[in-house]
């Protein structure tokens, strides 16, 4: 049996991006932490672009002078940058942990890129305010959003020329999975689809003349059908909520299932279905049962590198002079927020480890909090549009000034000191905070043959910065 | 085997710490699984190199009327038969090409073709068809099906600092570096290096944290394998002085000092040119071109040349039709080059693309990637490529 504190910390490192020093002092009560999590928070959107700028900024782009060149630089660095920027600030600070948390999740689940910052935001937008939310009501909405509707082609699935990408993925990855409907479904959802799209505000639009009006045979159904019938009809499938229960529970729970873990999944599903979809209410269900918190699901699964900044900046409060700095992490670690490498999300779990990420994941407390040198320099990414290349160019020309050089940064380490002022054995203290289990008496013994004695509060932060960069840290 | 290492030890009473290592911290005392010493270098040319004005088919008048600003000449291209003929810049590939080093095949591409940079990229790293999402590359697969028992991932290699998708498998992944040096250093840091000795293996093999120590060990012992192996030699060829010539020279001297990497993967780019194409394609071109015929001929008087066989590839080519600022938006199809000294098959390999049927504006392509990559990995790399590529693709005829 673990701890009251311990299933806190599971459910503080599952149901959000970790504990705070502030929380870990004062959180012992399991039932409140548990009601904290589920209270809901003010919400509030993320906004660093507006329509009209970029609209703007299209519009110089058509004949740029130099001064348009300046002005349209400065909007770029205030965008889809500053909006990961922002999403990182929530998940780092934010008490909505769940929400942030979900809405990650979701985001890799709705995966999505897009050529224009405001559709970015918008898309953001309804995946964080729907992440708690119904399910139904999410998958309508993302359907309907420019950003996906433009990255899955669905401006050129027209009634004489249809385009069945965004149909294909609302069904293989968004909904059933495969295995669950035949091509001619797809085909005919594709029909449905047309006239998906957008005006030039950014507004979902139906375009009557491009849809196609004729009957659609689909799922064993008959019918008029419009794009919301068919989301409707695949939603009345029980194979649907399985689908999604089956995916968040490798991404909450753990990612191995067995047998247990596929009966578990098979309840939660059906419970899902019956509540309409009813996100919040699964979640509860997990986070309030037992084998949630069973041996077997804790330390197990690899933080994704957004978790693992999250996590790491939960703990130790930390500022970048250059805000490119978070993105240059993520790149090189491979996960940049709202740059999902496809339609299908990041693949997760091992596949975050090789051996260049796995050094720097180590190297990385020292990078920051000791200001070693990085010494590594991430891959280009070559932009898909003029509107990217503005962005990738800037964030280029950081990644070449600073990749043998450092990430400056101030971080605030005052609570950590004080919180530990008094222990004896500082080590073994600190890696019950962050670490998810209970840590190897060899690689704790490495931690502490590396301490800095030289006053008690070097030794704190050294064992922190040690701690942190184990391999026993990537995992929660 | 085992007993006779063990009587050696007990009867000289030579017990080293390394006999209580883990197994994969022993990586390179024996030489494991891959015994072929064939070696396939791929050039990943990133961003869609335009391959109208790579092979430029100088006869052609629609090539001519399609790019009023930004054609090459007749009068300057490298004529490579009585159609064909390279950029200006591609001296070395045509030397290349006269001294029968090289297969040139035309229009390689995919059905139903991406023209995003990523997914296209993507499809040629996972070798994925374009309507399914593979979480692993080619490569990586590769590593895979030749490598689960190895104990050290530097069967493949990166020259860069991190490592891309094509080089991740399910099991094994690919290691990254573009300095064995730097490498090296990092690994032999005090806490990094502590930790890795230490640890004992667990009982639960199957723990992630069994599966992070054991990255860890191997990348370890990877990397001071690579660094002592590579001090050996040091290529006194004259590499041009940029990254790319930097990159091909570190290739050179990890397969002249006989380390046991069988594929290396290095990128040049970009290559996107909507904008000015001329001047950015020609320079990159010429450093493709130039750093290629140094390497071949470093391995050459070094005795390798006849191991090692280079592929180059792009994620797509570009439009036939040239755009308003002198430059070309995404296409599709595009030739791929194959430089050795042991081709079947040299000189150009198929047909030249044919402006005069074209896919919205665009290529088609007639010979699958997935072609070549079959072709690469049975012929070349002698293993069975259809578990890897999930499909039985014919092979080609160059090697």
């Amino acid at each position: 049996m673990i701890s009251e504190k311990e299933k806190i910390k599971h459910l503080y490192a599952r149901a959000g991006f970790g504990m705070s020093i502030k929380q870990w002092q004062s959180q012992n009560n399991f039932t409140k932490s548990l009601d904290a999590i589920f209270q809901t928070k003010q919400y509030k959107q993320l906004e660093s672009v507006t329509l009209s700028e970029v609209q703007a900024a299209k519009e110089k782009m058509k004949s740029m002078t130099k001064a348009d060149v300046k002005d349209l630089k400065q909007l770029m660095k205030s965008n889809v940058f500053e909006l990961n920027n922002m999403w990182m600030s929530e998940m780092i600070n934010s008490e909505a942990q769940l929400q942030e948390k979900m809405a990650l999740f979701w985001h890799g689940h709705f995966a999505c890129r897009s050529v224009n910052p405001y559709f970015d935001q918008q898309y953001l937008d309804i995946i964080r305010k729907n992440a708690l939310g119904s399910f139904a009501v999410l998958l309508k909405e993302v359907s309907k959003t420019p950003a996906m509707l433009q990255f899955l082609n669905n401006q050129q699935n027209k009634k004489d020329h249809p385009n069945e990408n965004f149909a294909r993925e609302v069904m293989e990855l968004f909904t059933l999975g495969r295995g669950n409907y035949i091509e001619e479904d797809i085909k005919e959802a594709a029909r449905a689809f047309t006239g998906f799209g957008f005006d030039k505000t950014g507004e979902f639009k139906f375009k009557a003349q491009q849809h196609d009006f004729g009957v659609k045979y689909f799922l064993g159904k008959t019918g008029n059908f419009s794009g919301d019938d068919i989301l409707q009809i695949i939603l009345e499938k029980k194979e649907c909520a399985y689908f999604i229960t089956k995916k968040i529970y490798h991404f909450f729970v753990n990612d191995i299932s067995d047998d247990s873990d596929e009966t578990i999944i098979q309840q939660l599903a059906n419970q899902f279905y019956q509540s309409n979809y009813d996100i919040r209410s699964l979640m509860k269900s997990i986070f309030s049962s037992n084998w949630f918190y069973d041996e077997k699901n804790i330390g197990v699964k690899i933080k994704s590198p957004v978790e693992l900044i999250a996590g790491m900046f939960r703990i130790i409060p930390t500022d970048f002079e250059n805000k490119q700095s978070i993105i240059f992490i993520q790149r090189t670690l491979g996960q940049i927020l709202l740059n999902p490498p496809n339609v299908a999300g990041w693949p997760g779990g091992r596949n975050w480890i090789d051996s260049s990420s796995l050094l720097f994941r180590m190297r990385l407390p020292q990078i920051v909090y000791y200001d070693k040198d990085l010494d590594i320099e991430p891959k280009e990414e070559t932009p898909e549009s003029k509107m990217q290349a503005q962005q990738m160019k800037m964030a280029d020309e950081f990644v070449k000034k600073i990749a043998s050089k450092k990430l400056t940064a101030t971080s605030d380490w005052s609570g950590i000191t004080k919180y530990f002022l008094n222990e004896n054995d500082i080590t073994n203290e600190i890696a019950s905070v962050v670490l998810a289990k209970k840590a190897d008496a060899v690689a704790l013994k490495t931690v502490k043959s590396h301490l800095d004695t030289s006053a008690k509060q070097n030794e704190i932060k050294s064992a922190m910065i040690h701690l942190l960069s184990l391999p026993e840290y990537q995992l929660c | 085997m085992h007993v006779n290492r063990r009587k050696f030890i007990q009867t000289t009473g030579l017990a080293t710490a390394a006999m209580f290592l883990p197994r994969f911290l022993k990586a390179h005392e024996s030489n494991a699984a891959i015994n072929s010493e064939k070696i396939l270098v791929i050039i990943q040319l990133t961003g869609g190199n335009d391959g109208l004005n790579t092979v430029v088919p100088y006869e052609d008048g629609l090539y001519y009327n399609a790019r009023p600003n930004i054609a090459i000449k007749k009068d300057d291209v490298f004529k490579l038969n009585t159609e064909l003929g390279l950029h200006p810049n591609m001296k070395g590939f045509k030397n290349l090409f006269d001294n029968g080093k090289m297969s040139l095949i035309n229009n390689v591409g995919y059905p139903e073709p991406d023209r995003s940079h990523f997914r296209s990229m993507d499809i040629w790293h996972t070798a994925s068809n374009s309507n399914e999402y593979k979480t692993t590359g080619w490569l990586g697969r590769y590593l895979d099906e030749r490598c689960g028992n190895c104990d050290k991932p530097t069967q493949v290699l990166e020259i860069d600092d991190t490592l891309s998708l094509a080089l991740k498998g399910n099991n094994v992944k690919g290691l990254a570096l573009k300095d064995a040096r730097r490498l090296y250093g990092t690994t032999i840091d005090p806490f990094i290096n502590q930790l890795t000795k230490q640890h004992e293996v667990g009982n639960h093999h199957h723990d992630n944290v069994e599966y992070l120590y054991k990255t860890l060990a191997e990348t370890v012992s990877s990397a001071e394998y690579i660094y002592k192996t590579t001090k050996i030699f040091q290529s006194v060829a004259a590499y041009p002085n940029h990254q790319f010539g930097k990159s091909m020279k570190t290739i050179s001297e990890l397969i002249i000092s006989g380390v046991n990497t069988n594929v290396y993967y290095v990128s040049l780019g970009s290559f996107d040119t909507h904008f000015n194409q001329q001047k950015r394609q020609g320079d990159l071109l010429q450093q493709l071109s130039e750093t290629v015929e140094v390497f071949m001929n470093d391995l050459k008087k070094n005795g390798r040349a006849n191991d090692v066989l280079l592929m180059t590839f792009s994620e797509f080519g570009r439009r036939v039709q040239e755009n308003a600022s002198n430059g070309t938006d995404h296409g599709t199809a595009n030739q791929v080059f194959l430089i050795g000294n042991n081709l079947k098959k040299t000189g150009v390999y198929n047909n030249p693309p044919n402006l005069s049927d074209l896919d919205e504006g665009d290529l088609k392509f007639s010979v699958d990637f997935k072609n070549i990559y079959a072709t690469l990995l049975k012929k070349w790399l002698n293993t069975d490529e259809q578990n890897i590529l999930g499909n039985k693709y014919n092979y080609l005829e160059f090697i």
